[in-house]
């Protein structure tokens, strides 16, 4: 229990730590969100107007401190950009995001650890070469572009692929699933090239310790040797990288969703960089601290289903 | 280990099957689409704000005007014509504006139109109780008055031969008392189409007001503004049949000549070389004259818009009618040895360096900054490109004014007063630092004189100043290229922005 309270504190440390950080590092930067909506036509006794109306003409430290009392009532406050509640704003993108994090996790899994296991068993044979080599092509592409690839080679022979916008799961699953597949496979491709090559070299370390030895000489099948021991112990270091591989896609999705127009949480991160939109800032960034938070904390409590031996708070 | 994959590959085989019959079922769900009267239509960007007293920007407006209408409206050609007000008066002294408001106008909440609501508009406009006002367009406004409930009076304090002008939906749409509070979270007008949804980052989705002023229209049941801000893939989604209008680059024409309708805006914009001349050397009127003389248009014109734009002289678009003062264009024709000589008579043998401080939200200004770049070269000017942010930009070029070169184009506006006002010396957004004594006299008259003929001969003087001072490098009006769904007919073109779907419908 006293483990469980140990990581909650830490979580509202983190949370905010980093919020004192975006404010400073949004101290820095130059810009005024009103005048970068309304443009360089603005009418100054609108902008003036509206600066009030919205609380921004108080000095930054002043909207921070209002911020943050807003939120212990639970209150994110509003975006600027948007005129919408933040929570709202990052409701509605949460399941853009989450699909497409969780599609391509699953793309992940399902291609490398059973390509990673095939080849590891057939070391430096001629496959090993060709996969490897590819993965390496796999690692290099930039996303945009595989983006691009993938909405001209599929995108526009398929009907079945949306390549502007989002169909939400509620109003048809293969309409979703058309929307998001093409950004799930241009996100999960570099990861896969990542993934299979840890596996790959996991898996062989493994085959090479004693207890494969001894449990061959037991005279069981290579499958169980495989799954049953081999997998099994491979999957502590794999669940690590697995971890880093989930923040790898989070970031990815940033870009992805800006080129397939999906109305996700990368978006909105970008919108409200650039128009400077404060509590919509601070808002994402407390969400994606707290989902880094939270998954670092799954995947130790992993390591210990994995692994007996490993036991939390110690 | 042999079973595992069989299982893989079986699941692989289901899940194409399942793809396979969903695409087929998917088309069929996309051509049944087709065949109800909606519209989708690719937008940049997100409005600014929903409410169109707070929104500012041109593209906000290009959908918001389908919502709401003003007391006037501006033609496709510019000119002014009756909107909510059937018919208008303007007093002898210029002071009096008297409107008779048109019968049987209903908002889209059912209320009927009243010479209150008209009332409030231009109260909250002026913030006449807030004391907060939205608006300095009214500044100039004296009293507003209901004689009756089919009039309404302005009294200006002193003539305005520009206020008509801020009488359209741009600068004051009329909004219903009873929706006070909410006009940006439910905007509610009395346009052609009702607002339905605005989902941020997503759509605008816009529906048929069935109790529309204008008999028999609007034909369209639904619009739907889908935000999008990747030219590329607006322009995979309308090859993809998802998209029924989108801008398309001028690069791009070949490929969609074709297939799809094309129209060419004029949009009324200018594009321009700017420069500080509060700074070294630009104070100097031959330096500028050089460089005028120094960048080639036809080439600019070619690099960044394969020839779709026309090029200007001065800060006036040809597609604001008879106020534009025509034979600019070529004053400084390029002459690379005048160029020079200039620089030379101004103490520049050997050029000077310099920076183009310009915005990374639109590739256009990289684009033409290259050619203006080589072209400088050309005379002996070393210039810099630094691309900043959008919001820097504004923050350190336009507001602080702390800069030496910059590309932008600014989008038009109907009146010709506020398309040049920011050459006056103490206007806020004179960001050039330009300074002529005849220039703010002339602009003071012109705003006075009620003789159309003599503001014409006032702003063709106006136009010429600025050529003459080298006031900034004017490089062109491009034009907007629209491609659109074949079976669509009744897009008509405006000199703003403005996607008048009211009379827009399929063919048979």
């Amino acid at each position: 229990m006293a483990y469980f309270f140990r990581r909650i504190l830490l979580l509202l440390v983190t949370v905010f730590l980093v919020s004192l950080i975006t404010f400073a590092v949004f101290q820095i930067i130059p810009g005024d969100p009103i005048r970068i909506m309304l443009g360089p036509e603005a009418d100054e006794a609108r902008v003036e107007t509206l600066e009030k109306q919205l609380g921004l003409d108080q000095a930054l430290p002043i909207q921070y401190v209002n911020w943050m009392s807003g939120v212990f009532t639970g209150d994110l406050g509003d975006s600027i950009r948007f005129s919408r509640p933040v929570s709202e704003l990052i409701a509605d993108r949460l399941p853009v995001t989450l699909s497409l994090a969780f599609l391509s996790i699953a793309i992940v899994i399902m291609v490398a650890i059973p390509l990673g296991i095939y080849i590891a068993k057939r070391p430096n044979t001629l496959r090993d070469f060709v996969f490897s080599s590819v993965t390496q092509v796999g690692m290099a592409i930039p996303s945009f572009w595989l983006g691009m690839i993938l909405m001209l080679g599929l995108g526009m022979s398929f009907q079945f692929f949306s390549i502007s916008g989002y169909v939400p799961w509620s109003e048809s699953i293969t309409g979703a699933i058309g929307s998001l597949l093409l950004p799930a496979i241009t996100i999960a491709i570099p990861q896969i090239a990542i993934s299979f090559r840890y596996i790959r070299n996991t898996i062989l370390e493994q085959l090479q310790l004693d207890y494969v030895r001894t449990i061959r000489s037991k005279g069981i099948t290579e499958r169980a040797v495989i799954y049953r021991h081999v997998l099994r112990n491979a999957m502590i270091p794999i669940l690590t990288v697995f971890g880093l591989i989930f923040a790898e896609v989070v970031a990815g999705t940033i870009i992805v969703e800006q080129v397939f127009g999906l109305p996700g949480f990368g978006s909105l991160l970008i919108t409200s960089i650039s128009y400077r939109d404060f509590p919509l800032i601070q808002g994402i960034v407390m969400y994606i601290t707290i989902v880094v938070v939270i998954i670092n904390f799954v995947i130790d409590m992993l390591y210990a289903v994995l692994d007996p031996r490993i036991r939390l708070g110690e | 280990m042999r079973t595992f994959y069989k299982n893989l590959c079986l699941i692989g085989i289901l899940f194409l099957i399942v793809m396979l019959v969903s695409a087929c079922s998917g088309k069929e769900a996309g051509n049944a689409a087709k065949d109800t009267n909606d519209v989708n239509i690719r937008i940049n960007n997100d409005p600014d704000f929903l409410d169109p007293h707070m929104a500012e920007a041109s593209i906000t407006f290009q959908m918001l005007l389908n919502i709401y209408d003003g007391l006037l409206v501006g033609d496709t050609d510019g000119s002014l014509k009756p909107a909510l007000a059937e018919d208008y008066l303007v007093s002898d002294d210029g002071l009096t504006y008297t409107f008779t408001i048109r019968d049987g106008v209903t908002f889209h909440n059912g209320d009927p139109l009243t010479v209150e609501d008209i009332q409030y508009s231009f109260d909250r406009l002026m913030g006449t109780e807030t004391g907060e006002p939205l608006s300095s367009d009214f500044e100039n406004v004296a009293s507003l008055d209901t004689p009756d409930d089919k009039t309404f009076v302005i009294t200006l304090k002193e003539p305005n031969s520009a206020f008509l002008s801020y009488l359209t939906a741009l600068n004051s749409a009329i909004l219903p008392k009873s929706n006070d509070g909410k006009h940006n979270e439910h905007p509610i007008g009395t346009g052609a189409f009702t607002f339905n949804s605005y989902s941020p980052e997503n759509n605008l989705v816009l529906e048929k007001n069935e109790s529309y002023w204008k008999e028999g229209l609007p034909y369209l049941d639904k619009v739907t503004f889908t935000f999008q801000p990747d030219d590329q893939t607006a322009l995979l989604s309308l090859q993809a049949g998802e998209m029924d209008i989108v801008a398309v680059g001028s690069h791009r024409v070949p490929e969609v000549e074709d297939q799809f309708n094309l129209e060419y805006q004029d949009s009324n914009s200018v594009l321009l070389v700017g420069y500080n001349q509060e700074r070294e050397p630009f104070q100097d009127i031959r330096v500028r004259q050089a460089i005028s003389y120094a960048v080639n248009k036809d080439d600019v014109i070619e690099a960044a818009f394969s020839g779709y734009a026309t090029k200007l002289g001065s800060n006036m678009s040809p597609a604001m009618g008879d106020v534009y003062m025509e034979g600019l264009e070529d004053v400084y024709k390029r002459d690379v040895e005048k160029a020079k000589a200039l620089l030379a008579e101004a103490g520049y043998e050997d050029g000077f360096s310099t920076t183009i401080s310009i915005s990374s939200h639109a590739a256009l200004y990289t684009n033409v900054a290259q050619v203006v770049v080589e072209n400088l070269k050309e005379v002996g000017i070393d210039a810099e490109i630094e691309v900043v942010e959008w919001g820097v930009w504004l923050d350190r070029v336009y507001q602080g004014r702390d800069y030496e070169m910059t590309i932008i184009d600014f989008t038009g506006v109907l009146s010709p007063y506020e398309t040049i006002n920011r050459y006056v010396t103490d206007a806020d957004n004179n960001f050039f630092n330009f300074h002529n004594p005849e220039y703010d006299q002339l602009m003071s008259e012109v705003l006075v004189e009620s003789n159309l003929d003599r503001q014409k001969e006032i702003y063709h003087r106006l136009q010429e100043i600025l050529s003459e001072e080298a006031a900034a490098v004017y490089l062109a009006d491009y034009q907007i290229i629209w491609a659109l769904n074949p079976k669509l007919e009744g897009y008509k073109l405006y000199p703003y922005f403005y996607h008048d779907l009211s009379e827009v419908k399929y063919t048979e």
